[in-house]
């Protein structure tokens, strides 16, 4: 058996989205750019995938930037906004403790255009509190950026709140809301955010392309240039079989919410206590009522969180450690530190994470399998 | 990102040998990487210079456990002399490479294992009886070919 538990690496593309891309790849292959009748044709789907995407996000259509990614979305809103506002007397930038890498290296790499980046620590459920945000703001933020969920612990930011602190200092608020979709309502106006980003991949749509939503009010400098396109804000040829996907896979997601949520909450659910039921020393990483459905992430005392996903691995299953990206980094995850997990538990720690295709069948085979893979495992443990 | 196990390193890792303790060791270490946080201990059996039986326990990565099995495999029946010869390029050979980030963990390995052997000679220095042994281990030290190292074949992946 195959099982797949690691969507919030990435997701598979859904067929009926693959369905509507394929057309641009082959006869809608135009350039929206160009002014002739097949150019036209791609232009035309293109404002139509992003009036789509406004409609769901109750953005206005001009403040919707396209992008390769989440990671270039977030880049591109926090650089482009310091860099276009370095001449201003705000020069302190304030990122959550556990944002993804992306955010980090963006807003680290400021330091050298003269910005201080200060981190809003999480508490030991991996909440960002306004308490914790209201210590550490003042009138010389430019940017506070949380996440709206955490990748790896899958906790939820009450972004209104934090977003409303920030602005009352003045501060642009970000929130890359990329683990988002759809277990939350994504409402740009209710959530008073001024930046969001989004990744398809992670929606069941394409890889390689993305979305940032920039407040059209707010001064940017766009880091890729070139063409003009994106209202000069994000230069280069539009990857548009990729922006139909994205639009439509968004689409399907919220369309489907309500049922999905209801399937996937009672899975997880079920996964949990079966963990605990069957396998002694398990513990939860994060929040349990502050997480989306989508997410288990636990310690398995006693033993590494990579033995026991290779073991996994041979039998099938696919999880996580932490992120993906951090997989090739030896090091503990900075997440699980934040939250003030005991060093002898940094290194024990498996992510689940659920999505559209995943069965009662598939989570009954994985508990079988942990069962016997923790058991061997913690036979010949030095720890005890 | 290649974490790409060779089947050898897999085989070690699903099915290891040597694993468990050894209730009164002549010779034991643990050891541990302060960046992955992993961990190995070594149980070493000694008999007239001879490492006659050799257990571990990881807390550890599927390399680390791998590396453990295969070196544990191999050094028993070696003298201490030749145990302290074995480098850990021999253990990535043995097991057809390891992913460049997986180095360390058979650097650990072979550092545990002469660990555990230094606890023994330490041992011996402290009983004289047992010391002639090693003495007499010394002087045949000399007449036992080492294989080389086999560094120039380590793969570099
Ligand atoms: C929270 C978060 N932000 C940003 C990203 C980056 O997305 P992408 O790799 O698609 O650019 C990811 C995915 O890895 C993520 O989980
Ligand atoms: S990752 Fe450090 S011992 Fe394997």
């Amino acid at each position: 058996m195959r099982v797949y538990l690691d969507n919030a690496a990435t997701t598979p593309l859904d067929p009926r989205v693959l369905k509507k891309m394929l057309p641009y790849f082959t006869e809608k292959f135009g350039n929206p750019a160009s002014i002739h009748a097949l150019g036209q044709e791609a232009f035309i789907a293109l404002e139509e995938a992003r009036e789509k995407v406004a409609n769901i996000l109750k953005a206005p259509k001009d403040s919707l930037v396209f992008t390769s990614g989440a990671t270039e979305s977030n880049n591109f809103i926090i650089r482009g906004l310091a860099l276009a506002n370095k001449n201003e007397k705000r020069k302190r930038i304030i990122i959550s403790a556990i944002e993804h890498p992306c955010v980090r290296e963006a807003a680290r790499r400021l330091m050298v255009a003269g910005y201080t980046i200060d981190y809003v620590p999480a508490n030991k459920e991996g909440i960002v509190t306004a308490k914790a945000l209201e210590n550490l703001i003042g009138d010389d933020v430019l940017l506070v950026s949380v996440m709206m969920v955490n990748n790896e612990i899958g906790t939820i930011q009450d972004i209104k709140k934090l977003a409303t602190i920030a602005h009352r200092f003045g501060a642009y608020f970000h929130s890359d809301a990329v683990q988002a979709v759809p277990y939350l309502n994504i409402d740009i106006k209710a959530l008073k955010v001024d930046f969001l980003s989004l990744s398809a991949h992670k929606f069941y749509g394409p890889k390689g392309v993305g979305l940032a939503y920039i407040n059209p009010d707010i001064k940017m400098q766009a880091l890729i240039v070139g063409g003009g396109q994106e209202n000069n804000l994000r230069s280069g040829t539009h990857n548009l079989p990729g922006i139909i996907g994205l639009s439509e896979a968004l689409y399907l997601a919220y369309r489907e919410r309500d049922e999905y949520l209801k399937r996937i909450s009672k899975l997880q659910k079920y996964f949990w206590e079966k963990l605990k039921q069957e396998i002694p020393e398990v513990l939860i990483n994060g929040s349990w009522e502050k997480r989306v459905p989508a997410n288990l992430n636990v310690r398995f005392r006693y033993i590494e969180g990579e033995a026991i996903l290779m073991d996994l691995s041979q039998k099938g299953i696919c999880v996580s450690t932490g992120s993906a990206c951090s997989a090739s980094d030896l090091r503990a995850s900075y997440v699980l530190k934040e939250i003030g997990l005991d060093k002898n538990y940094l290194n024990s720690n498996i992510r689940f994470s659920f999505g559209r295709f995943t069965t009662k069948a598939e989570l009954d085979y994985t508990i079988k399998a942990l069962k016997q893979t923790v058991k061997r495992l913690r036979a010949f443990s030095p720890i005890n | 990102m290649s974490l790409n196990y060779t089947k050898k390193t897999l085989e070690h890792f699903l099915r290891p040998k040597n694993i468990g303790k050894i209730v009164h060791p002549d010779g034991y270490a643990q050891i541990g990487n302060m960046v992955c946080g992993d961990q190995l201990d070594f149980f070493l059996k000694v008999k007239e210079g001879k490492i006659i039986d050799v257990k571990f326990l990881s807390f550890g990565c599927a390399s680390n456990i791998a590396t453990a099995s295969i070196l544990t495999e191999k050094v028993k029946g070696m003298t201490i002399e030749q145990a302290k010869k074995y480098a850990w390029q021999e253990v990535v050979d043995d097991l057809g490479g390891l992913p460049k980030q997986k180095l360390h963990c058979s650097v650990m390995a072979v550092q545990g294992l002469k660990k555990a052997i230094s606890d023994y000679e330490e041992k011996q220095q402290v009983l004289p009886k047992v010391k002639k042994t090693k003495k007499k281990e010394e002087k045949t030290k000399k007449k036992i070919s080492v294989k080389k190292s086999s560094l120039k074949k380590t793969k570099k992946k």
